[in-house]
């Protein structure tokens, strides 16, 4: 069981208050993704959860216990750090095997649980080797090792993947996803990877300056925003914003469009601009279009598109997919 | 072209080292040839070239017992040091790991007991050793050499502890390790280096204390330093004689330097060079 339920939640360091006041609900089992930019209170949020920040007021409950006042050990979450935050000085096995050691489990189930995590990580040749020795996804799959021998009620990740490289991310992102597949135990992740949370969540929580701006599945913040900053962060490339007025809309302030719903021609349209830059992805191709009294657009069209710098395009929105928020940034539906 | 001015400036400064090393070491090779000297040799001016005499090491050794001074500086080299760590560790942990608006302030004020001269404050604690009873005690001038090297002891580890990654031990707090655990199986063991060249460079330092050593003990608890001393005035001057009993004062010391300096270099520069 892994259901956490935050309430009125608040932490200040000194006179800053960091998370003004939260209140969220994580059921059992869900992959919940916490994404902001950084300064968000993301990692803050998640510490508070792990017991290594202590809240300024606020109740925090686990599986219904109050563990406000918890010690982090006593709260039953493991955590994988950004560092990995292992120990140099211990085996790869001894680092798996450190939390159980502190338990004073059974040394013959402590051998049986390490090795069975080593089998799931493919870390089994490396449990004599220091962390020293290891590439970054192999040290990565070792805090999550020693995260799994616990059994604990839910993990909690914080910016796991920050450190690896690119090919590397995707490959333990989906490493990740199968492990919760598997384990059906509750985790929860910080990033401020947009693509990381809309392809490993149940659940995202976008979070800025502290405060939660939504909270919902990932295709549930893609297409229904429920404001200016979710719409900015959530997709990429970013989501075009124009002053109502200009595109010919009467009752909303701003209206967004994803640049994947915009369509593109050479001879007429809504919008009529020059072509900046053209990036070519083969799947995909970006334009960025200097649009004639609004500014720069983007336009992400499938496959190849025979433009380049300086060509004259016409943007046209989707039907139905236009985005329309009032004078406080609120969406309008 | 670029590899020629390269090596050329590598030659000018191994030449610069060695030079530095060596106006450095000079004065206690200079002690180590005067000790194999006759007496003779040794006040009539500067020269190299000993007679290789082992004289004056056996009238060292006969005129005075070379052993109590040794162990005397054994026991409050090791001593001092181990007491300053049982303090100093606690303090630079504290200071480490949950640092205070005062933090810096305390350190700072920590080494600027170094600053004042010592004898400034002879006279009070002399004043008070004497009427503590700890006069020529092994205990008293113990206490005395752990409070003069503390705040080095403290500032060192400070500095070892604080290149250790928070995360780490906020890992090991998940992990449900206690405060003890924590300390035990994962802090203790990555500083070791960094407490291992605190103790090096402290029992290096107490051992050559000489301020106090010399004034606070008269024989019960002297220490090599003492040892030197007592050869220097009230007998004239025999240079040879006081040059044999330095060499075997500062041999010891030398000896365990040698074989340390790895861990002392790799200690001293910790944190400067990744």
């Amino acid at each position: 069981m892994g259901k956490i339920i935050l309430k009125n939640v608040t932490k200040s360091f000194g006179a800053t208050t960091v998370i003004p006041d939260i209140n969220l609900t994580i059921d059992d089992g869900e992959f919940v993704v916490f994404v902001g930019p950084s300064g968000c209170g993301k990692s803050t949020l998640l510490r508070l959860i792990a017991g290594l920040e202590d809240t300024s007021s606020g109740v925090i409950e686990i599986d219904g216990r109050d563990v406000t006042a918890e010690a982090p050990a006593k709260r039953g979450l493991a955590m994988v750090f950004q560092s990995y935050a292992l120990y140099p000085h211990m085996s790869v096995r001894n680092n798996i095997a450190f939390p159980l050691k502190m338990a004073k489990t059974d040394p013959a189930i402590i051998e049986k649980k390490v090795t069975d995590a080593a089998r799931i990580l493919n870390l089994t040749a490396y449990l004599d080797r220091r962390p020293g020795q290891l590439s970054g996804g192999q040290r990565q799959r070792v805090a999550i090792g020693r995260a799994i021998v616990r059994e604990p009620s839910a993990f909690l990740f914080d910016e796991p993947l920050s450190n690896l490289d690119a090919a590397l991310r995707g490959t333990m992102r989906l490493e990740i996803s199968e492990l919760h597949q598997t384990l059906k135990t509750t985790m929860i992740y910080v990033t401020h990877d947009q693509v990381e949370a809309m392809t490993m969540a149940d659940k995202i929580v976008v979070l800025n300056a502290g405060r939660i701006e939504q909270v919902g599945s990932p295709l549930d913040l893609y297409n229904k925003p429920d404001n200016l900053f979710v719409a900015g962060f959530i997709g990429s490339p970013r989501m075009n914003f124009i002053p109502a007025a200009k595109a010919g809309i009467s009752d909303a302030h701003t209206v967004g469009i994803r640049p994947e719903h915009i369509r593109i021609s050479g001879e007429a349209g809504t919008f009529r601009g020059t072509v900046g830059v053209a990036e070519h992805l083969g799947a995909d191709t970006f334009l960025h279009v200097n649009v004639d009294g609004i500014g720069t657009m983007t336009v992400r069209a499938g496959g190849e598109v025979p433009v380049s710098h300086g060509d004259t395009v016409y943007l046209t929105p989707e039907a139905g997919r236009l985005h329309r928020f009032n004078d406080k940034g609120v969406a309008i539906r | 072209m670029a590899r020629a001015v390269s090596s050329r400036r590598k030659l000018a400064a191994t030449v610069a080292a060695w030079a530095v090393a060596l106006v450095i070491f000079f004065p206690i090779l200079y002690t180590v040839i005067t000790s194999i000297k006759t007496e003779g040799e040794a006040i009539s001016g500067f020269s190299l070239i000993p007679s290789f005499t082992l004289e004056n090491y056996f009238t060292v050794q006969s005129q005075k017992d070379y052993f109590k001074p040794f162990m005397n500086s054994v026991v409050l080299a090791v001593g001092s040091t181990l007491l300053a760590l049982v303090i100093a560790v606690p303090a630079a942990w504290a200071m480490a790991f949950s640092p205070t608006k005062r933090t810096k302030d305390i350190l700072m004020w920590m080494l600027s007991t170094k600053m004042m001269p010592a004898v400034a404050v002879l006279v009070p604690f002399y004043l008070m050793f004497r009427d503590f009873g700890l006069l020529d005690t092994r205990i008293g001038l113990t206490v005395m050499l752990t409070m003069i090297n503390l705040p080095i002891v403290v500032w060192m580890l400070y500095t070892y502890f604080r290149e250790i990654p928070g995360e780490i031990l906020e890992a090991a707090r998940m992990d449900g390790a206690s405060l003890w655990g924590e300390i035990v199986y994962v802090l203790t063991p990555m500083a070791v280096p960094g407490i291992a060249s605190t103790m090096l460079l402290n029992i290096i330092l107490a051992w050559n204390e000489a301020f106090w050593t010399i004034r606070l003990t008269t024989t019960n608890a002297a220490p090599l330093t003492a040892f030197i001393a007592s050869f220097s005035s009230p007998q004239g001057l025999f240079w040879a004689k006081l040059s044999a009993a330095s060499t075997m004062a500062i041999a010891p010391i030398l000896i365990m330097g040698w074989f340390s300096q790895k861990q002392l270099v790799r200690g001293l520069t910790f944190g400067a060079v990744k």
